[in-house]
C-alpha cells in the first residue's frame, strides 16, 4: 500500500498543524454533557455515557497484567478535541487540504483519482471521522460504511440496539472509560445474505499530543452476509505519553462471517530512553450470535509503549468458530500483554488461537489466553498454539493460558514453544550472502508466515517490511 | 584462486580442530579431500564461511588474493565463496524461491548491481531446475522444510547454480543421496563448472569421484592434510583404508 523507508526507524513521526477545537484537560459529568451536546446526540446515548461514567467511577485501574507502568491520571487527557469542521464532509473538496495530505503522505490517498479501487476506506484524524470513500457504491449494495457518531443520527436505532451488547459498559476499566467518552470510530452494517465487494478499513491518526483517543467501533453482520475490514494506526513522535482506549464490537448472526485484521503500529516510545509513546489499552470482542456465524481476528501488532488487548469470541451459536491470529513484535523498551479469550457455549463450537511473539532488545512480550469451555458446550474444540522467539538476551517472553472445561466432549489443545533465533539458521542464510539484517527478518517472517497469510492480500507484504524496520539493531 | 596457509581454529571451549592446513587450488581445479570421520573435513568448510562456532587462531586463506577473514560471512559469499552444507538447516515459512531470490539480490546489491527482473529469475531458476530435474514445486516450498534428505542436497547445488561462486566447496554432497540423484548432481556440477572456477569435494566415497573427476586428493587427519596426490589416490584408498597413513 505505502512505500515504507527503510532507513528511517518510524517514519510515521511527524505533526500536522492544523486548527482544532478541544476542551481542558480533565473528566467529569459536565464534560460527558458538554461533549455529547457538541454531537446533538441523542438522549439514550447521554445516557450509556452517563451510566459508564458511574460505571467507571466504581472500578479501579487494573494492575494484573505483566506491565510495568504509573496509572493513567485520567484528569490530565483532553477528553474532546476535534479539527475545526463539519461533521464529517459530503464531498472531498470540502476537506482541509492539509489533511488530505497527511492522509496521502500515511499512504492513504482519499480523493477519488488516487485512492484505492477495491478498498472503503474510512480515515479517522485525532478520533474525528474525516472523509468515508465508496460510500454510495457500498450503499448500492445496502452496506452501511459510516462514522459511528454519523450511525448515531443516521441509524439509532441499529446504535441502541448493538452498541454494548457484546462489551457492556462495565466490562472493564477501559472499557467504561471508553463507554462514557469514545469520540468517534467505524459502523458497519451488513444487510442478510449480503457479501460486502471490497475490503472495508479505517485508518487512525493520532495528532493531538494531550487528547486522549477513545474510538467506538460497531460491525454488525446480519444472516449470511459477509466481510473483510482492516485497521491500520499510526502516530506522531511526542516524548509524553498518549492514551489510546478504543473499544471494538463484532455481532455475526446465523452464517454470518467477519474477518478483522490490525496492523498497529503506533508510535513506541524511543528505543533508547523508552520516553514516549503510545498506550494502547483496546477492548475487542466478537460475538458469534448466530449458528455457523464465525470471526476470524488478525492482528500485527508491532507499535505502542505498551499494548494490552485480548480480541475475543463469544462462541454462543451451535457450530461458530472463532480465530485468532496474531504477531506481536516488540523492540526497544515496549511491553505487550496480548492474546485472546475463546468462550464457547453454543454446541460444536470450534476455535484457533495461533500466536507468534517476538521480542528483542529490552522489551517484554507477555501472551495471556483463555479458553473456557462451558457446560452445554457439546464437542467444542480449541486449538492454540503461542510460539516466542527471543532476539538478543536482554528481552523476555511469558506465556499465561487459562484454561476452563466444563463439558467432558469437548477436547482443547495447546501447545507452546519458547526459543532463541537460531544461529545456524542465521549463519545459512548469510553464507549465501544475506547480510544480518535480512537474515533476521526473513527467519522471524518465515516464523509469522502462517499468521500474514490470513492478512488480506497487499496487506501481507506491508506486514512483512514493517516487522523488518521494527527488527533493525536488534542484535550486536 | 583459494589459498590457504597454516589454518589454525579452534572451538570456543578452546579444542583445536584445524592444526595447520595448506591448500593451494587454482582456477578450473578440481579437488577433493577425504579422511576419516573427525578429522576436521566439515569445520574447514564452515570455517572459511564463518560460521562463528569456530576462531581462527593461525594462519591464512585467501580468495582470488584477499584475506577472507576481514570479511563477515556474507561478504565472503558475495566475493563468490560457496559452501554446500552437509546438513542444510529447515527455515520454516520461507519460500524456498523467495530465499533463492533475495540471496541473488543480495549478491547484485553488493556488487553494484540493479535487483534482478522477474523474467530473467524466472528463466534462469526454471533452467537450474530443469539441469537438476527438480519440479517447480520444489521453489514454491519452505526452505529445505520436510525436504528429504537427497532433496535438500539437491536444493544445496540448485542455490550453488543459481550464485555462481567462484570457489564451491561441497560437504558430503554425496551422503543420503541414492545413485540416480547421485548422477543428476554430478552432472549439474560438471555443467557449472568452467576454467575460472574451482571446486572442493569433501566426501567419503569414491563413487562421486567417478562422476566428478578430481584433478587432486588430499587426505585429511587430525586437522592437517597428511598426503596429497592425483585421483589415483581415492582409488588407493578405496582399497587400503585410511590406517596406512594416521599413525
Amino acid at each position: 500500500m505505502s512505500d515504507i523507508d527503510f532507513n528511517s526507524p518510524y517514519k510515521y513521526g511527524f505533526t500536522t498543524n492544523i486548527e482544532n477545537e478541544s476542551f481542558e484537560k480533565g473528566l467529569n459529568e459536565d464534560v460527558i454533557r458538554r461533549a455529547s451536546a457538541i454531537r446533538k446526540e441523542p438522549q439514550f446515548i447521554l445516557d450509556f455515557r452517563l451510566k459508564s461514567y458511574e460505571k467507571l467511577l466504581s472500578m479501579e485501574q487494573p494492575r494484573w497484567a505483566h506491565l510495568d507502568f504509573d496509572p493513567v491520571d485520567l484528569q490530565d487527557i483532553v477528553y474532546y478535541s476535534a479539527p475545526k469542521m463539519k461533521k464529517q464532509y459530503d464531498s472531498i473538496e470540502d476537506v482541509d487540504p492539509e489533511l488530505l495530505d497527511t492522509f496521502e503522505k500515511l499512504g492513504i490517498p482519499l480523493d477519488e483519482q488516487k485512492r484505492l479501487a477495491n478498498v472503503a476506506v474510512d480515515a479517522v484524524f485525532d478520533s474525528v471521522s474525516i472523509f468515508t470513500t465508496h460510500k454510495k457504491k457500498l450503499m448500492e449494495h445496502g452496506i452501511i460504511f459510516c462514522s459511528i457518531s454519523e450511525a448515531i443520527q443516521e441509524y439509532p436505532e441499529l446504535i441502541e440496539q448493538y452498541m454494548g451488547s457484546v462489551v457492556p459498559p462495565g466490562d472493564n476499566y477501559f472499557a467504561a472509560l471508553n463507554s462514557a467518552v469514545f469520540s468517534d470510530g467505524s459502523f458497519v452494517y451488513l444487510p442478510p445474505g449480503v457479501k460486502s465487494p471490497m475490503e472495508l478499513s479505517t485508518y487512525f491518526r493520532i495528532n493531538n499530543e494531550e487528547a486522549g483517543q477513545f474510538e467506538r467501533t460497531l460491525i454488525v453482520a446480519a444472516e449470511g452476509a459477509e466481510v473483510s475490514y482492516l485497521e491500520g494506526c499510526t502516530a506522531p513522535e511526542f516524548s509524553s505519553n498518549q492514551l489510546h482506549s478504543a473499544v471494538v464490537e463484532l455481532v455475526a448472526l446465523d452464517d454470518a462471517s467477519i474477518k478483522y485484521s490490525t496492523v498497529q503500529n503506533w508510535y513506541a516510545g524511543d528505543r533508547e530512553t523508552g520516553q514516549g509513546g503510545v498506550y494502547n489499552f483496546v477492548t475487542k470482542r466478537g460475538l458469534c450470535e448466530g449458528k455457523n456465524s464465525h470471526i476470524s481476528w488478525t492482528q500485527v501488532e508491532s507499535g505502542s509503549a505498551i499494548t494490552w488487548k485480548y480480541p475475543s469470541c463469544i462462541l454462543k451459536g451451535d457450530h461458530s468458530r472463532g480465530e485468532f491470529y496474531s504477531v506481536a513484535v516488540t523492540n526497544g523498551k515496549m511491553q505487550a500483554d496480548t492474546g485472546s479469550k475463546m468462550i464457547h457455549i453454543g454446541k460444536n463450537t470450534k476455535s484457533t488461537i495461533i500466536s507468534k511473539g517476538i521480542s528483542t532488545n529490552q522489551s517484554t512480550n507477555v501472551y495471556r489466553g483463555l479458553v473456557d469451555v462451558r457446560a452445554n458446550a457439546e464437542n467444542a474444540r480449541n486449538f492454540t498454539e503461542c510460539d516466542s522467539m527471543l532476539i538478543g538476551s536482554e528481552a523476555s517472553a511469558h506465556t499465561y493460558p487459562y484454561i476452563n472445561v466444563a463439558n467432558s466432549t469437548s477436547m482443547v489443545e495447546h501447545e507452546a514453544t519458547t526459543s532463541n533465533i537460531s544461529a545456524d539458521q542465521l549463519f545459512y542464510l548469510q553464507s549465501r550472502g544475506i547480510d544480518e539484517e535480512d537474515a533476521i527478518s526473513t527467519v522471524v517472517n518465515g516464523f509469522c508466515n502462517d499468521v500474514f497469510l490470513e492478512l488480506p492480500g497487499e496487506f501481507a507484504a506491508e506486514a512483512g517490511q514493517l516487522l523488518a524496520i521494527k527488527l533493525e539493531n536488534s542484535v550486536g | 584462486m583459494l589459498n590457504i596457509e597454516d589454518l589454525q581454529c579452534s572451538l570456543e571451549d578452546g579444542t583445536q580442530i584445524l592444526k595447520g592446513l595448506s591448500l593451494q587450488v587454482k582456477p578450473g581445479e578440481t579437488h577433493a579431500i577425504m579422511g576419516p570421520n573427525g578429522s576436521g573435513k566439515s569445520t574447514l568448510a564452515r570455517v572459511l564461511a564463518g560460521h562463528p562456532a569456530f576462531t581462527v587462531t593461525g594462519g591464512k586463506a585467501e580468495l582470488a588474493g584477499e584475506n577472507l577473514f576481514d570479511f563477515e560471512t556474507s561478504e565472503r559469499a558475495n566475493k563468490g565463496l560457496f559452501v554446500g552444507f552437509q546438513h542444510p538447516i529447515e527455515i520454516p515459512g520461507v519460500k524456498n524461491a523467495d530465499f533463492i531470490r533475495l540471496a541473488v539480490d543480495s549478491k547484485r546489491a553488493f556488487l553494484g548491481q540493479e535487483k534482478i527482473e522477474d523474467e530473467e529469475f524466472q528463466e534462469l531458476l526454471d533452467k537450474n531446475l530443469n539441469m537438476l530435474q527438480m519440479g517447480k514445486s520444489y521453489v514454491e516450498r519452505g526452505l529445505n522444510e520436510g525436504f528429504s534428505g537427497g532433496e535438500k542436497k539437491r536444493n544445496e547445488i540448485l542455490q550453488m547454480a543459481m550464485l555462481d561462486p567462484k570457489v564451491a566447496i561441497l560437504d558430503e554432497t554425496d551422503s543420503g543421496v541414492d545413485i540416480d540423484a547421485l548422477r543428476i548432481i554430478s552432472e549439474g556440477i560438471n555443467t557449472l563448472m568452467t576454467p575460472h572456477k574451482s571446486i572442493i569435494l569433501i566426501t567419503h566415497y569414491q563413487r562421486l569421484l567417478d562422476l566428478v573427476k578430481p584433478d587432486f586428493v588430499h587426505v585429511l587427519s587430525q586437522g592437517k592434510i597428511v598426503k596429497s596426490g592425483g585421483s589415483e589416490l581415492a582409488l588407493e584408498l578405496e582399497t587400503k583404508g585410511y590406517d596406512w597413513l594416521v599413525k
